[in-house]
C-alpha cells in the first residue's frame, strides 16, 4: 500500500515527457537569467563609456568643441549635451540616444558617428574573418599534433610559437611583415585595402571587398584585394592561432588521459583514429567557445594592425579619432567594438550550452 | 643533518623552516623546467639593465649627434642610431627602466585592488558578492585594449595615465581568482576559530584570507605581465603612452615606422626588446603555474 504512491512518483519522475518539460522549464528560467546578465553587461558597457565621456574629462564640452570655441558655442553645446541636468538623468538620456542609434557627430569627419561606423565596419569584419579562418585552419591541427606527441620537440616548438603569440606586439609584427613581404620579397601589396587605380571600380554591395568584386565579376579587383588583405589577415590569424593551438592542446591532453582512449588503444584502434575519431570529437564543443573568444579578440587586435596597414576599418577610425581628440567617435567605436565583443562572447556561451549535453 | 635534509624534512619544527622548505621545493621544481629558468634569467637581466642603466649604456639616451643619424648597427653604435643620431642600444637600456616601472606600478595597483575586492566579495557573499561580481564581470567581458585606449583618451596621454588605464582594465581577473579562493577558505575551521576569538571581518580578510590568496594571484600577475607590456607598448606606439623624448620601446617603434623600408633597425630593435622581455614573463609565469598550481599544471 505504502509502496504505491512512491513508485508512482518515481515513474512520473522518469517519464521522459515530464522530465523534458522540467528541463524545458529550467531552460526557460536559465534563458531568462541569461538575458538579464546580457542586459546588465550591456548596461555596464554603456555606464563605462558614459563615465569615460562625461565624468572623467574635466570639461566634456571642451573635449567636444575644443578650447578655441567662442563662448556662445560653448554654452549651446553645454545645453545640447544636457550637462546642466543631474548625472543620472544624463545617463538615462545617453542610453536612450545610443539605443536609437544616435552616437553624436564626429568632429573630424563632420558626419554622424553611426554612419561612419557603418561604413568602416565591413573592412574590419573582412580582415578578422579571414584571420580567424587562418587561425583555426592552422591552430587546431597544431594543438592536436602537440598533444599527441607530448613533450616531444614538435610539442616544445608549438608551445614556443603559442607563447610568442602572447609576447609579440601586433604593430611590430605588422611592420616586420611589411618590410619582408611587401618591400623586400614583393609577395603582397602594401598598406591600404586596394590599389588606388582599382578604387571605386566595383559598386559597394556588402562592403566586403572580396565579395563585392566577385559579385561584380571583376577578378582583377578581387586578386588585388586579396594581395592587400592576406598579410594583415595572416598576422591577425597568427595571434588567434597561438591561443587556439594552446587551448586545443590542453583539451586534447585531457581527453587522451581518459580511460576510454586507453580502451580504444588496447582494442587495437589505429592511433590516428584514436586521436581524430575518439579524442577529438568531445573537444569540438569547447573549441567553439575558444574560437568565438578569439574571434572577438581579433576585433580588438585589429586596432593595432589596421593602424599599421592603414586599413580603413573600425580600428583605424578609433585611433585617428583618439589622435584628434574626437571623443564622440572614440566612444562610438568603443561601444560598437565592446558590444560586438560581448555579443560574440555570449553567443559562444549559448552555443556551448546548446551543443554540449552535459552543460544543459 | 645536511642543510638539504633540514629543508626537505617532512616535519618542520618551526614556521621559518617550513617556509624555507617550501621555497626550496618550489625552487628545485622551477630549475628543472628549462623554459622557466630562461624566463627568470631574462627578467633578472631586465632588472639589472634597468638598475645599472648608466653602466650599460654606451651613449646618452637623450642627446645624439645629428651627423651620426640613422647609422646601421656597428661596433660603436651596437644597434645603430635613430633619426636624431641617438644610440638605439642606450635608449633600449634606459627604456628597460620605463617598462619595469610600468609593470611594477600596474601590478602594485591592480593586484591588491583585485585581491581586496575579491576577498570581500567571497567573504561576505549575498548582495555584496552579487554587486561586486556584477561589476567585475562587466569589466571582464570588455576588450581590454579598447577600454584602456578609451580611458587614456579621456585622461590624456602620458605614462601615469597609461598605468592607470591598464590597471583599471586588469584588476577584475585578480578579483575573480581571489573570490574563488576565498569561497574555499570561508567555511574552514581555522577561519571559524579566528572569528570565535573575536576578530573583525576586516582582520580576518586582511590577516588570514588575503595571504592565502596571494600566491595564485601572483602567478596570474606574472602571466599577465606580457600582456601589460604589450598594452603599454601599444599605447606608446599610438602616441598615448610615454611621451618623447622618453625612450619607451613602443614609442621608439612608432618613430622608426617612417624609416622601416630603408633603416629597418630603428623600428626593429626595440621590438626585439619587447618580445624578449614579454617571452621571459610568459616562460616564468608558465613555469610558476606548473609548480605552484599542480592542478592546472598537469593539463598544460
Amino acid at each position: 500500500m505504502t509502496a504505491e504512491p512512491v513508485s508512482a512518483t518515481t515513474t512520473a519522475g522518469r517519464d521522459p515527457r515530464i522530465a523534458a518539460m522540467g528541463r524545458a522549464g529550467r531552460g526557460i528560467a536559465a534563458l531568462g537569467g541569461f538575458a538579464a546578465t546580457i542586459a546588465f553587461t550591456f548596461l555596464g558597457l554603456l555606464a563605462i563609456t558614459f563615465f569615460i565621456g562625461r565624468v572623467i574629462p574635466i570639461d566634456p564640452v571642451l573635449a567636444v568643441v575644443g578650447d578655441r570655441a567662442p563662448q556662445e558655442v560653448y554654452e549651446r553645446v553645454r545645453v545640447e549635451m544636457g550637462l546642466d541636468r543631474p548625472l543620472i538623468i544624463q545617463f538615462v538620456s545617453y542610453v536612450g540616444d545610443v539605443l536609437t542609434g544616435d552616437f553624436g557627430q564626429s568632429v573630424t569627419t563632420g558626419r554622424p558617428v553611426i554612419e561612419d561606423l557603418a561604413r568602416v565596419f565591413p573592412a574590419t569584419l573582412e580582415m578578422a574573418t579571414l584571420g580567424i579562418i587562418i587561425g583555426v585552419a592552422l591552430g587546431v591541427p597544431m594543438g592536436v599534433i602537440a598533444a599527441s606527441r607530448q613533450s616531444s620537440l614538435t610539442d616544445q616548438a608549438i608551445r614556443v610559437i603559442g607563447l610568442l603569440g602572447y609576447s609579440v606586439p601586433a604593430f611590430w609584427l605588422g611592420l616586420i611583415g611589411l618590410l619582408l613581404f611587401y618591400a623586400r620579397l614583393q609577395w603582397v601589396a602594401g598598406p591600404g585595402r586596394i590599389d588606388i587605380f582599382y578604387d571605386g571600380l566595383v559598386p559597394t554591395v556588402t562592403g566586403l571587398m572580396l565579395v563585392d568584386s566577385l559579385i561584380a565579376g571583376d577578378l582583377d579587383v578581387f586578386w588585388n584585394a586579396v594581395s592587400h588583405l592576406v598579410l594583415p589577415a595572416a598576422i591577425l590569424g597568427f595571434f588567434s592561432l597561438a591561443y587556439i593551438a594552446r587551448m586545443t592542446r590542453s583539451f586534447m591532453l585531457d581527453q587522451l588521459s581518459q580511460e576510454y582512449v586507453t580502451t580504444a588503444r588496447v582494442k587495437g584502434v589505429p592511433e590516428r583514429q584514436v586521436i581524430w575519431r575518439h579524442a577529438f570529437r568531445p573537444i569540438r564543443v569547447p573549441l567553439i567557445t575558444v574560437i568565438g573568444l578569439s574571434y572577438a579578440g581579433l576585433l580588438e587586435g585589429s586596432v593595432m594592425i589596421e593602424t599599421v596597414f592603414s586599413w580603413p576599418g573600425i580600428g583605424n577610425y578609433l585611433t585617428s579619432a583618439l589622435l584628434n581628440a574626437d571623443m564622440n567617435a572614440v566612444l562610438g567605436a568603443t561601444l560598437v567594438i565592446g558590444a560586438v565583443f560581448i555579443a560574440i562572447n555570449k553567443l559562444s556561451d549559448v552555443l556551448y550550452r546548446v551543443l554540449d549535453p552535459r552543460a544543459r | 643533518m645536511t642543510t638539504r635534509e633540514w629543508l626537505l624534512t617532512e616535519s618542520p619544527s618551526s614556521r621559518m623552516q617550513a617556509r624555507l622548505g617550501r621555497s626550496y621545493r618550489v625552487w628545485r621544481a622551477l630549475i628543472r623546467n628549462p623554459l622557466a629558468v630562461v624566463g627568470a634569467i631574462i627578467i633578472l637581466a631586465l632588472v639589472i639593465l634597468a638598475l645599472f642603466a648608466p653602466f650599460f649604456a654606451t651613449h646618452s639616451p637623450y642627446t645624439g649627434q645629428l651627423t651620426q643619424r640613422l647609422l646601421p648597427p656597428s661596433g660603436d653604435y651596437l644597434l645603430g642610431t635613430d633619426e636624431l643620431g641617438r644610440d638605439i642600444w642606450s635608449r633600449i637600456v634606459y627604456g628597460a627602466r620605463i617598462t619595469l616601472v610600468i609593470v611594477l606600478l600596474v601590478g602594485a595597483i591592480a593586484a591588491p585592488l583585485g585581491l581586496f575586492l575579491g576577498a570581500i566579495s567571497g567573504y561576505f557573499g549575498g548582495w555584496t558578492d552579487r554587486i561586486l561580481m556584477g561589476i567585475t564581470d562587466v569589466f571582464l567581458s570588455m576588450p581590454k585594449l579598447i577600454l584602456a585606449l578609451a580611458f587614456v583618451a579621456a585622461l590624456g596621454p602620458g605614462i601615469e595615465n597609461a598605468v592607470i588605464a591598464i590597471a583599471i582594465t586588469s584588476w577584475p581577473a585578480y578579483a575573480r581568482i581571489a573570490r574563488a579562493e576565498t569561497l574555499t577558505l570561508r567555511n574552514s575551521e581555522f577561519i571559524a576559530a579566528v572569528r570565535l576569538q573575536g576578530a573583525s571581518a576586516l582582520r580576518v580578510i586582511l590577516r588570514h584570507i588575503i595571504p592565502l590568496c596571494t600566491s595564485s594571484v601572483i602567478i596570474r600577475v606574472t602571466l599577465d605581465m606580457a600582456g601589460i607590456i604589450l598594452t603599454a607598448a601599444g599605447l606608446g606606439f599610438l602616441g598615448l603612452g610615454a611621451q618623447p623624448p622618453l625612450p619607451e620601446w613602443g614609442a621608439m617603434i612608432s618613430r622608426g615606422r617612417s624609416f622601416i623600408l630603408d633603416q629597418w633597425w630603428v623600428a626593429t630593435m626595440p621590438g626585439f626588446a619587447i618580445v624578449i622581455v614579454s617571452l621571459g614573463f610568459c616562460f616564468l609565469g608558465d613555469g610558476l603555474r606548473d609548480v605552484l598550481d599542480p592542478k592546472s599544471g598537469a593539463k598544460s
